[in-house]
């Protein structure tokens, strides 16, 4: 069996499960957000009315949320989502509820690996489809609706259809200027916004061993562009010892057996990739920088779950320093403890000095909610995750998908710029 | 299930075009309806009745797992899309909340269908009859686990241990 077969066995009590089978599974974490939790509790309100007792959870100490959409509130819908969300997590007894305003919060997928939240091994749902960034450490993450995450809730299990698995093996080292970002966009290119649909798109070989933790949550991340079930990388020493300096211990690695079997094989060589970007209005509609269409950018964004790790805004700042910025450009870090890095380390200052407004951690105007959406006509060069029409704002506004690096480079020209090109 | 369809000829509608993301907020059901599909047809409201289908081609529903975007076609009046392919989350949110029939057809079905057709959908027999043009196609069945939930009306009505 492969790493997502053995845990989904494990979570179905069972000795051995193979693709297609399906399987009701024991869930070890389960998160939701200011807009999921508010969709999840008016599950629970059509449930009371139809008899079905939403009296206690399942396990309040496995569930942990987040707000992250829409927050800071701009209106009082927002607000009251808040408040509403506030009432559940005290009256069902959650614990892990990451507010704003106090301390660390951030978006769900970041606290995911900041707080260690999760574990390598464990059966992971989350409502939000980018859930399966938290792949990168080992588990099974998967996103899933408003419904299902009330099951998970108080039942603890939600049914599964076991996921061929795509295996994507890397070869070598990433050039320098050349990020996680650039090499999944490349692939979502390459296999299309449906090719992993159903499936899960496993990552491994030499690529993924040279590479931090906060690169392959960059890749796991954008599997939901392909349409894929999950993604994930089988946990080695360097996911250890990043959750270890987050405060986990007891970990229980499950790695895929030798001879374990995958619906497909692709290869890449790491020193051929280039800094990449997807073009309006689809994550599949790639091509290199250095091929990109000539345009005049309006806006530089450099935040999400996607694109605001501290490694990202690390990247960003060698590129900002000693720099302006010549288009309107945003840096919002994705969680309070990066954003605090940020600050001991002086990345705030380059961007600040570089003209960067730095706003606070938010999914924010990556779905297109709140602070800093487009207006009609206006071009955005994004490190989110996706550029359908009105994905940022106005449905005639245009969003290029890019690297942090490409970023803060074309922020510095105004047009799509090649790093190495500045 | 007999009605008119509303036919999209294009691929990966994505739940930004169904539900814009700046209606993520709201999580009443009927004012999300009349903001379904505003991101690709601003008429859709206005046009769609009690009863009508959605047909379109690959990936339906791709992009986010928001369950406002079965609930909002849903509550238009929407009780199933017929699309090529979909995207998971959005097909199982449409059959785990109970919200509308996420139907797999074939090209020759997406062919022969056209906008207003009106047509009828016997998931008993798998079939689907275009009453406008007298066609008949096949639909692709639902998988076991599918088809009980959707049996059971939603997942919190299906007992899987009476399997």
């Amino acid at each position: 069996m492969n790493i997502v077969e053995k845990i989904l066995a494990r979570g179905a009590a069972k000795s051995s499960v193979a693709p297609d089978d399906v399987v009701f599974a024991k869930v070890d974490k389960v998160m939701m957000h200011d807009v999921s939790g508010p969709g999840v509790i008016k599950v629970f309100d059509k449930l009371k009315k139809q008899g079905i007792s939403v009296d206690k959870l399942w396990d309040p100490a496995k569930v942990w949320v987040a707000e992250d959409h829409f927050v800071p509130s701009a209106e009082k819908v927002s607000a009251e989502n808040i408040v509403k969300l506030s009432k559940f997590t005290k009256q069902y007894g959650i614990e892990k509820h990451f507010k704003y305003g106090m301390g660390q919060y951030g978006i769900c997928h970041t606290i995911s690996h900041e707080e260690a939240m999760v574990m390598p091994g464990d059966v992971y749902v989350g409502g939000d489809s980018h859930t399966n960034t938290t792949g990168a450490l080992g588990a099974f993450a998967c996103g899933l609706g408003h419904t299902d995450i009330a099951y998970v809730l108080l039942y603890g299990e939600i049914w599964f259809k076991v996921p061929e698995t795509c295996y994507f093996k890397l070869n070598g080292k990433l050039p320098e200027h050349v990020m996680a970002k650039d090499l999944i966009l490349k692939i979502v290119g390459d296999i299309g916004n449906d090719g992993g649909t159903y499936q899960t798109m496993q990552f491994g070989g030499s690529g993924i061993d040279e590479m931090s933790v906060e690169s392959r949550l960059t890749l796991c991340n954008m599997t939901t562009e392909a349409g894929a079930k999950n993604g994930i990388v089988e946990p080695d020493q360097k996911v250890v010892d990043y959750l270890t300096q987050r405060g986990a211990t007891n970990f229980n690695l499950i790695k895929g057996d030798e001879d374990a079997e995958y619906s497909k094989v692709f290869e890449y060589e790491s020193s051929e990739m280039e800094p990449t970007i997807a073009k309006p209005f689809s994550p599949e509609n790639t091509c290199v920088v250095r091929e990109a269409p000539s345009v005049e950018l309006d806006k530089s964004y450099i935040g999400s779950c996607t694109g605001a790790k501290y490694e990202d805004l690390e990247a960003a700042a060698r590129i900002l320093k000693g720099r302006k910025v010549k288009i309107r450009t945003e840096i919002l870090p994705a969680a309070i403890s990066i954003y605090q890095r940020a600050m001991e380390n002086g990345l705030l200052k380059i961007f600040l000095d570089a003209g960067v407004t730095v706003g606070p951690p938010t999914c924010g105007a990556c779905c297109g909610a709140h602070m800093g959406v487009l207006a009609k006509d206006e071009i955005c060069i994004s490190t989110t995750n996706r550029n359908f029409p009105g994905r940022m704002g106005h449905v005639e506004s245009q969003t290029y998908l890019a690297s942090p690096l490409v970023a803060a480079a074309s922020a510095v020209t105004g047009k799509i710029t090649d790093p190495r090109d500045l | 299930m007999k009605g008119n369809v509303i036919k999209y000829a294009r691929d990966n509608i994505d739940t930004d075009v169904i539900i814009p993301g700046t209606y993520l907020k709201i999580h009443d059901y009927a004012e999300l309806a009349t903001h379904a599909m505003e991101g690709l047809d601003p008429d859709f409201h206005s046009k769609v009745k009690e009863g009508d289908f959605i047909l379109s081609g690959k990936n339906f529903g791709c992009g986010s797992s928001r369950e406002h975007a079965p609930i909002a076609l849903s509550h238009s009046g929407i009780k199933a899309v017929l699309a090529l392919s979909f995207a998971r989350i959005f097909y199982r949110n449409s059959v785990d909340g109970a919200f509308l029939l996420p139907i797999e057809i074939k090209q020759d079905t997406y062919d022969g269908i056209s906008d207003s057709d009106e047509i009828e959908i016997d998931v008993s027999k798998n079939e689907i009859k275009n009453i406008t043009k007298n066609q008949t196609y096949k639909m692709k069945p639902f998988s076991e686990i599918i088809g009980k939930i959707i049996a059971a009306g939603g997942l919190f009505k299906y007992k899987p241990d009476q399997d």
